[in-house]
């Protein structure tokens, strides 16, 4: 009797039943596990960081400067000599290129999507939440908006602001502001009309908290998926841009830019011409793809 | 007779009050304004409601049940809604306090069961959160001891295993337990009325019950006045003290739960018990009540019911017959009724006298 130690009979009690109670749960929490057994989603957004942080270390990573001409090596294929990625009409090294140019290319990606979203989000809330006529003065403005396609109204207003980084950032800004303040405002009066907004409000709650603990919260994660969808977009809008001289004005690098000033060498070196365009590819299908899985991690059922 | 029908000293005391009640909604009537038309959705509703007491109202869809009961907590929006008449709940006087006051009500004194329990949670937050989120609002305390208030509430409303369904989303709950989370939250900060709107409706049957059973235990044990909305009858004759007829935004038949469920006087009380399942043999059909209610943009004139009433006559349609309540509170809005030895009495032959209509 003796040898049995006291406590090795598991007597089940009330407060050992549940789940281990030591992790407070969240929503992001929530998301994040599911994130993390989307292998498809994990590579595109480890393809991601790896863009954005060449990006970001550009001037040490770059081999050469993107801007130094050299006549002699113009043109030269991928792999010639010191050239890894070969160079383009002016003999400049393409690998440095495209590492500055992503710099460029990335901040229009994704700077005028995060204004629009804080914008035209911010709106469309607004719109959504109030209703009546404070929607209808919003959202008719941004019919306005919507009647042209994006493209023609992006050239519109770059050609009369004129080219430069600033301008190009304004242009996709104001480009991208409706969209994302149609999907917040469909979200939120879709949100508003939930019982809990109701049950929040019987519980005592004010408009500004509800607003921001309840409304705010379940509007984010449609808005926060759609405008990650739109960061290829603007990139490719970009780029477009600056296919026109719309945009950042030689020599600067930007993948637009380049793909524009080597079309010509097409047929002499067709390859090192498509490289600006691939990295546009890359960048774009790498954000679609985030945003998918992000969408789906995002998506609690209800 | 025409004592009896005095609508002036009957109309404002439904059943005799000797003493203040808690709750006394008086000539309450609703309306929607839209450019396009105005739906009269409550039109002059009375009653009285003592501390620890369960009136159930009960109607088909569209009577004006939900909405007389969400203008209790000023739920609907400002800018299209009319309120007249007078709601008045311990010493506030719910039509006139103020945006700020009426916040501080909503919750610790007014509080709220939703029909849906899956929408009436936030999907983004866990249980424990939506829980302490509302005590908090209403009391000076920390997210710590909020929590273990969440915690004592859950077992209070018979959640199993509550330490785990304190962190868990409304998804992963069964429809039965996110009720219990629901009536959990709505008795956070000891509400002292507690509305509710078809709480069970929502839920299958074996649920429902459990969650009645819990509802008027609790109700019992904490002293809460109750109102609770329903159209099955059979919820109401388990849970009332009181039980009001709804029909096109008005009162009906209102009394003590017994009377109106054993002795229904109003044609339409009589009809909604006759169409319910009860112990009718197996091959005969179920009496239902043949017609649409009334469109609440333009409500008939005389008796709403008149209409689908198989015992109306031309007198019904004239006016819509003032309340005539026995001695015993049983209140009945139908001209066919009488009072015979202080009880009523419906009677099919019956025409009012001074407005009954002579063949042409």
């Amino acid at each position: 009797m003796t040898d049995i130690p006291a406590g090795a009979i598991p007597v089940p009690t009330p407060a050992t039943q549940g789940a281990p109670a030591s992790k407070v749960r969240s929503y992001w929490g929530s998301v994040w596990n599911r994130l993390r057994y989307d292998p498809v989603t994990l590579f595109f957004l480890a393809v991601i960081i790896l863009i954005v942080l060449s990006a970001i270390f550009a001037p040490w990573l770059a081999p050469m400067d993107p801007e130094k001409s050299s006549m002699a090596n113009r043109l030269r294929p991928i792999g010639y000599k010191k050239y890894l990625l070969g160079t383009d009409e002016q003999g400049r090294d393409m690998l440095s290129r495209l590492l500055w140019g992503g710099r460029i290319s990335l901040m229009m990606g994704i700077l005028p999507v995060l204004f629009a979203t804080l914008i035209g989000g911010a709106f469309g809330v607004v719109a959504g939440y109030y209703g009546g006529k404070v929607n209808m003065v919003i959202m008719r403005t941004m019919d306005i908006f919507f009647a042209f396609p994006s493209v023609l109204l992006a050239v519109a207003i770059a050609g009369s602001l004129g080219g430069g980084i600033f301008n190009q950032m304004l242009t996709l800004t104001v480009v991208l502001i409706p969209p994302i303040c149609r999907v917040a405002e469909t979200a939120t009066s879709q949100v508003r009309s939930l019982d809990f907004v109701d049950a929040a409000r019987a519980s005592g709650a004010s408009t500004v908290s509800i607003l921001f603990t309840h409304v705010l919260i379940n509007v984010l994660s449609p808005v926060l998926v759609y405008s990650s969808t739109l960061v290829s977009i603007s990139i490719i809008l970009a780029s477009g841009l600056s296919f026109l001289g719309l945009g950042v004005s030689p020599p600067t690098a930007d993948w637009g830019l380049m793909l524009s000033t080597l079309r010509q060498a097409i047929y002499v070196q067709p390859l090192v011409t498509a490289l600006p365009g691939i990295a546009i590819l890359i960048t774009s299908i790498a954000f679609n793809l985030v945003s998918d899985g992000l969408r789906q991690a995002m998506d609690v059922k209800t | 007779m025409n004592e009896m029908r005095s609508p002036d000293t009957l109309a404002s005391e439904p059943h005799g009050a000797t003493v203040e009640p808690y709750v006394r909604v008086k000539d309450l009537t609703v309306r929607f304004v839209s450019r396009e038309a105005t739906v009269k959705a409550v039109n002059g509703v009375s009653f009285d409601l003592d501390k620890g007491q369960v009136l159930c109202v009960i109607g088909e869809s569209g009577s004006g049940k939900s909405v007389m009961m969400r203008s209790l907590l000023r739920l609907h929006p400002k800018k299209r809604t009319v309120i007249e008449g007078s709601m008045r709940v311990g010493a506030d006087e719910i039509t006139s306090v103020s945006d700020k006051k009426m916040s501080e009500l909503r919750g610790s004194t007014i509080s709220m069961i939703f029909q849906e329990p899956m929408t009436a949670l936030d999907p983004l937050y866990t249980i424990g959160d939506q829980i302490a989120e509302t005590v908090m609002r209403h009391e000076k305390i920390d997210r710590d001891a909020a929590w273990k208030r969440a915690l004592e509430l859950l077992e209070l409303v018979r959640v199993p295993s509550p330490e785990r369904r304190l962190k868990a989303f409304p998804h992963e709950l069964s429809g039965g337990l996110r009720q219990r989370a629901m009536i959990a939250v709505a008795l956070s900060c000891r509400p002292s009325i507690l509305l509710a709107d078809e709480p069970t409706t929502a839920l299958d049957a074996s649920v429902q019950i459990q969650v009645l059973v819990l509802l008027r235990k609790l109700q019992r044990e904490m002293g809460m006045s109750m109102i609770f909305v329903t159209h099955d009858l059979g919820v109401a004759a388990q849970i009332a003290d009181k039980v009001a007829v709804m029909y096109a935004g008005r009162i009906i038949e209102y009394g003590e739960a017994r009377d109106v469920l054993m002795h229904p006087q109003h044609p339409y009380t009589k009809a909604m018990l006759s169409s319910t399942v009860k112990d009718q043999d197996k091959g005969k059909p179920l009496e239902a009540i043949a017609g649409t209610p009334p469109d609440l943009r333009a409500l008939p004139d005389g008796c709403s019911f008149a209409p689908r009433c198989k015992y109306a006559g031309p007198d019904c349609k004239v006016a819509m017959p003032d309340p005539l309540i026995d001695g015993r509170g049983h209140m009945v809005r139908c001209s066919k009724v009488r009072v015979m030895g202080g009880l009523l009495m419906f009677d099919e032959g019956m025409a009012r006298p001074e407005t009954a209509l002579e063949p042409a």
